[in-house]
């Protein structure tokens, strides 16, 4: 027997995964850059 | 490339490589989505789920090729000694595994609809997570040598280790019998309609650049996290040499 599934709905969950996933990567590798070299540009002026 | 292994000159030509690698990767990578969600006609085995080729297949090149660039930054530590080696190393571990992560999410949400079911303990998906575990241990050790503050040897001859996993990878669908299909891109043929291998390729290397920002991104603050704790250690330094005096006169008296 032939199981009849959305496969649009399947499409979205697999894009809406790794989008978030890029979203979250990329926002906590910016901000941790930004966060570190504002510590460093810190200690510099001190 | 030698030149580049001084952390200023490489902070002079990451200011602007970063962002312009990230921005034109994250426009062609999105670019590559819409035309793979909307533009691209169902496939007549697969329909619609096909779409899911343009996020799954950049996720599971970047997930391998983020652990060859391991490999060679190790190897690039071990032989040469480079100052940044260790850093970009470390600096790609997790962007590769958050891709490879990806790679076996989209790859189990395809395998629903068109294999019926969700996860197959066949070569190509079992390597997949091995990487993954790979992926795990090697942010573990650096992270343990970054707290000692020692240089990374055993993460880098882990790196080189693991890096006979990529292969296998490759090559399983080839060596073992498997749910997955046999490689459809070889050494300059393609068994992709040219309706889908198009904005296949653009996905591929707007995610490679995407990858490659993000992986300068993570340089710039391993530099600086770096360049903190030397200024640190270095005003420890100048605190104890005061002491040191004075614990010497303390000593003739």
């Amino acid at each position: 027997m032939r199981e009849e599934l959305a496969q649009w709905d399947f499409v979205a969950l697999a894009y809406g995964v790794g989008l978030v996933a890029l979203a979250v990567l990329a926002l906590w590798a910016w901000r941790t850059m930004v966060n570190a070299e504002a510590r460093r540009d810190a200690m510099r002026r001190r | 490339m030698h030149i580049y292994a001084n952390p200023t000159r490489f902070l002079a030509l990451a200011k602007w490589l970063m962002p312009l690698c990230f921005w034109s990767g994250l426009s062609l990578a999105l670019g590559a989505m819409a035309w793979g969600l909307f533009f691209v006609p169902p496939d007549r085995l697969m329909g619609e789920t096909v779409r899911i080729l343009f996020i799954h297949v950049p996720a599971a090149w970047l997930g391998m090729g983020g652990w060859t660039g391991i490999a060679i930054s190790s190897a690039m530590l071990l032989i040469w000694k480079h100052p940044l080696a260790a850093i970009a190393a470390r600096a790609i571990a997790l962007p590769g595994m958050v891709f490879c992560a990806v790679c076996l999410a989209t790859g189990s949400i395809w395998g629903r609809p068109t294999w019926g079911t969700w996860w197959e303990w066949d070569g190509r998906l079992t390597s997949m997570l091995v990487l993954l575990f790979l992926y795990a241990g090697y942010i573990a050790l650096t992270q343990a040598a970054s707290r000692e503050g020692t240089t990374p040897k055993i993460a880098a001859i882990f790196g080189l280790v693991g890096a006979v996993n990529v292969p296998i990878i490759n090559r399983s669908v080839v060596w073992w019998n498997s749910l997955h299909q046999p490689p459809s891109i070889t050494m300059g043929k393609s068994a992709i309609d040219a309706a889908y291998l198009t904005p296949l390729l653009v996905a591929v290397i707007g995610f490679s650049l995407l990858f490659g920002g993000i992986v300068l991104m993570r340089m710039r603050a391993l530099i600086a996290d770096a360049q903190v704790e030397a200024r640190l250690r270095r005003r420890a330094l100048d605190d104890d040499v005061p002491l040191a005096g004075a614990a010497a006169v303390m000593e003739q008296a």
